[in-house]
């Protein structure tokens, strides 16, 4: 059975635990003069972007490189007008090629889910519409705990344009599968549907009001880190809110924010997974602010995509046995 | 092998180090995980002990470079740790606990081959079991274990698992 | 002349009778003797309905007939125990006209499987801006009564309000497709709620058809006319029927056989084959219908028969075509979720699948009582056949089935056609045999 990575409830705590500790053995490759390990050699990885994105693309493809796979780049348009080859003749020809692995990127949320019922090559997701994007938690996960430890009950908030970000489903779900405690912000017409439901059954808060989680007043409790989203201009003209400036006003990380943030715990953490739009979700001084971990995060990103394509494609094809320690992770395979 | 044979085992092989290397001068001493490593640390305390000086001790983490991947689950791999001085012109002395197939120790020279050019690399065992399947020779062994292939050799050490021995299990039993 | 003599099949799943037909009419009911050349079907523990009427089919012809032509449809139409089928108009070109009505009509007495009525569009070419000469259609041979835009809105109020008007003196009937664009847009795939905020599928919320749905049966009272809902699929939309109605507002409604039985929970595998539109609705939804289509606030199953190449399908779920087929398995659907936990008997099923839509439609010889002098457009059902559908045997050109695995009780046995059998599936217990009076040796 092929191991596939397209929603971050498919990895256990000590998978993920496994992916960020490959991880760290990866990231040092970056320091070395020879950039190279021999494990993946001979192994075909296809980097298939539907949807354009030169840092996460690229992101693969060194981690692939360094990894000694062959990695080839595609492009393909993924839009719902063009009428040629449907996605699934897509996905299977490149199929036939016995290539190793697929890592997509599409605009379509689920068309990596789509995609692994009909390729036998293992699948990877790089972003899939607004849906999920798992490298992304892991490499999150990743430069939190670097500069945290344990998450393990650290409070995390999320602010931003939840309804189309894939990086909050993905965070969300591997954030609570390491314990993390998880606030998310964001004006009422960017919370997602169903979001009352959602997050009472998977344990995490909501709130419209920045002010008061970063704060840490009340019921919300002390803040570790906070991950900016990006906001789409565009976002505008569908009506989310009104002007710029007023969703920097309410939902900004603005000099001021970071000011009070880091005069209640100046180990706090300022995340963005870019890019950013300097100026409207984050002000430039938070973005450059020595809290600011944006840059460890882009590192982080080759080292955790190695580790992933190693976990997927170095082994045999049987799930690794659960270790003698009892797992309390809810997050299902 | 007894907790005192080890021990005894140990300080025999630091003396052959240093007689070999002529000194203490450019050793780095490198475990291979996980029974390696506290064994590399204790050679380079009985090396301490007849020197005076403190050499270099770190781990050489050689999962990437296995050749047995594909036959197993995937496994972790950890982060090596090679001292701050690393390894380019000096004489690397690999510590491991069992030689057996070879297999560890070609894929520690591969590992080691990407991170510097020693100026030597020797090997260090606390147990040679036989069965070579590469061409690869310890240069300073604890004990001779001639062992048949459907015997398991079992080494325990303190620093992991509370208590120090070598066992042999299965075959004809001994 | 042809003699059909049905035997023993209980009318309206009451009392047993015989039919016997000939000349496409029902000459004798009760205890017939068969007497002379007749054909015999034997129809013991068979249930007799009228011939079943769907008010909403997407045959593809002309356009598209890689995914299904007049004659594949009709033909899964028939399978289905249907003798008549309404065309939606949102073909290629759009039946916008008398001669492209005429057109549908003529390619479906041609193939003669089923009745294929035409439905005119409502605006030219669909866009939703300008009456389509529906006047024209319904004076044409098609006899056009049905206009609609479906796939499309008429979302604007006023050209919707002109549509009313326009169309009562020939007696025709808007049937409107509720969604309005601004609230749910051409993106929307998936109900809005818990299951498209997790998967990250843009929502089509359920207030986008309510709204259009509230704003129609108040222009229907404010312009005297009547309004017929299509893919009724909320439990809102129930309501403002259910209230509209008990106001002497004439407006008339169909569901789907998936949206009685199906839920948006289907979705979370991302599989494009339940992608529809209306998108599937939580359970919530799906109990108001069953119950509105008991109580009589909905008036008609409907299938929305919607055929697509698997190259149409076989996208993101984002990117795939809308719709599922329908023909060929909503009766057995029908039993199984209404029939069989006892909401409805076979009376209530002649009446939401055949005398309802026959009148909602204008079709004045079908949906008729099993009497004698009436048509004989019948549908025999075996009540206790379980079947479990493969996709694979289908008679559409398509394949884009939600149901295949699916186990349900209840199916169509045989189709009478204006007396014709237009389709059977027999059983080794059932025998169809020729009886002549004047053929030696003619055993069987």
């Amino acid at each position: 059975m092929t191991r596939h990575l397209i929603s971050s409830a498919d990895l256990s705590r000590v998978e993920v635990e496994d992916i960020l500790e490959t991880a760290a053995s990866m990231h040092d490759l970056q320091r070395r003069e020879v950039k190279k390990v021999p494990t993946l050699r001979g192994r075909t990885i296809i980097n298939f972007f539907f949807e354009d994105s030169t840092r996460t693309r690229s992101s693969f493809e060194i981690a692939g490189k360094w990894m000694s796979a062959d990695t080839i780049n595609l492009s393909a348009k993924g839009s719902s007008t063009s009428k040629g080859e449907s996605l699934r003749d897509t996905a299977m020809t490149v199929d036939a090629m016995a290539v190793d692995a697929l890592v997509i990127r599409h605009n379509a949320s689920g068309a990596c889910h789509q995609v692994a019922q009909w390729v036998r090559c293992s699948v990877i997701n790089a972003g899939d519409g607004t849906h999920e994007h798992p490298t992304q938690a892991l490499l999150d996960a990743y430069t939190l705990r670097t500069r945290l430890g344990d998450l393990d009950g650290k409070h995390v908030v999320i602010v931003g344009d939840l309804t189309h970000s894939r990086v909050f489903r993905s965070n969300v779900i591997t954030l609570k599968t390491l314990g993390a405690r998880v606030t998310v912000v964001a004006p009422p017409t960017l919370m997602p549907s169903g979001i009352a439901a959602w997050s009472a059954a998977d344990g995490f808060a909501t709130s419209w009001h920045l002010d008061p989680v970063l704060d840490g007043d009340g019921e919300h409790g002390p803040v570790d880190a906070v991950m900016m989203l990006r906001v789409q201009r565009e976002r505008m003209s569908g009506g989310y809110f009104p002007t710029a400036r007023e969703y920097t006003v309410g939902y900004g990380l603005t000099r001021d924010r970071l000011d009070r943030l880091v005069a209640r715990n100046d180990d706090v953490l300022v995340l963005h997974p870019g890019p950013m739009n300097r100026g409207l979700e984050i002000a430039p001084e938070a973005a450059d602010a020595p809290q600011s971990v944006v840059l460890d995060q882009v590192s982080a990103g080759v080292a955790v995509r190695m580790a992933v394509l190693y976990h997927l494609l170095a082994g045999d094809d049987t799930p690794a046995p659960p270790l003698a320690a009892a797992t309390t992770d809810g997050a299902a395979r | 092998m007894s907790e005192g044979d080890i021990s005894r085992a140990l300080r025999r092989i630091g003396h052959e180090i240093l007689e070999r290397n002529k000194g203490s001068d450019g050793l780095v001493l490198l475990g291979i995980p996980s029974r390696g490593v506290p064994l590399a640390r204790r050679l380079a305390a009985c090396i301490e002990d007849v020197e005076g000086t403190q050499i270099p001790v770190g781990e050489l983490d050689i999962t990437l470079h296995r050749d047995d991947l594909r036959r197993h689950p995937v496994r972790t791999a950890h982060r090596s740790r090679i001292p701050a001085a690393g390894i380019d012109d000096q004489v690397v002395v690999l510590v491991d606990d069992v030689l057996y197939s070879g297999r560890t120790i070609r894929a520690a020279l591969d590992a080691l081959s990407e991170l510097g050019r020693p100026r030597a690399v020797r090997l260090a065992v606390l147990v040679d079991r036989g069965h070579r399947e590469l061409p690869i020779r310890a240069d300073h062994v604890g004990k001779n274990l001639p062992t048949s292939r459907d015997e398991r050799v079992h080494v325990r050490v303190a620093e992991l698992d509370g208590i120090d021995v070598v066992r042999i299990s299965g075959g004809e039993g001994r | 002349m042809s003699r059909l003599l049905i035997r023993g099949a209980r009318l309206f799943g009451a009392q047993a009778a015989d039919l016997l037909v000939e000349d496409g009419i029902i000459r004798e009911v009760g205890s017939v003797r068969a007497t002379g050349d007749v054909e015999v079907l034997d129809a013991d523990g068979l249930v007799a309905l009228p011939g079943l009427v769907d008010l909403h089919v997407h045959l593809r012809e002309p356009g598209r007939e890689d995914a299904e032509t007049i004659a594949t449809g009709s033909a899964a139409a028939a399978a289905g125990g249907y003798t008549a089928v309404f065309a939606m108009a949102n073909t290629s070109p759009v039946t916008d006209t008398a001669e492209a009505a005429e057109r549908v009509l003529d390619l479906g007495r041609a193939c003669g499987l089923t009745q294929v009525v035409p439905v005119g569009a409502v605006t030219k070419g669909l866009a939703g801006a300008e009456l389509a000469e529906l006047g024209l259609m319904a004076r044409s041979r098609a006899a056009v009564r049905v206009f609609s835009d479906d796939g499309h809105c008429v979302h604007d109020a006023r050209v919707m309000r002109r549509a009313l008007e326009y169309v009562k003196p020939f007696g025709g009937v808007i049937s409107q497709h509720a969604q309005d664009p601004r609230l749910a847009g051409p993106d929307a795939c998936c109900h809005e709620g818990e299951v498209s905020g997790r998967l990250g599928l843009p929502g089509w919320p359920g207030i986008a058809e309510e709204s259009i749905v509230a704003r129609d049966v108040m222009l229907a009272r404010h312009t005297g006319s009547r309004v017929h809902v299509a893919h009724v699929s909320t439990a809102g939309t129930v309501e403002v029927i259910r209230w509209a109605k008990a106001q002497g507002i004439d407006v008339t409604a169909e569901v789907t056989p998936h949206h009685l039985a199906l839920t948006t929970d289907l979705l979370v595998g991302y599989d494009p084959v339940y992608k529809v539109n209306p998108p599937l609705r939580p359970t919530e939804d799906v109990e108001a219908l069953r119950a509105a289509l008991v109580d009589g606030t909905i008036d008609a199953v409907a299938t929305d028969h919607a055929p697509h190449a698997r190259h149409d399908k076989e996208h993101a779920f984002a990117d795939a075509a809308f719709g599922m087929l329908g023909l060929e398995t909503a009766l057995s659907v029908v039993s199984e979720v209404l029939v069989r936990p006892g909401l409805l008997d076979w009376a209530g099923v002649a009446r939401v699948m055949s005398t309802s839509p026959a009148r909602i439609g204008g079709l004045a010889a079908q949906g008729r009582s099993l009497s004698e002098g009436e048509p004989a457009h019948i549908t025999l059902v075996d009540p206790d056949r379980e079947v479990t559908v493969d996709a694979t045997t289908s008679r559409s050109r398509s394949r884009n089935n939600p149901w295949h695995g699916r186990t349900f009780r209840g199916a169509v046995e045989a189709t009478v056609y204006a007396g014709r059998i237009t389709h059977e599936r027999w059983t080794t217990s059932r025998t169809h045999r020729p009886l002549t009076t004047a053929t030696p040796g003619a055993d069987l």
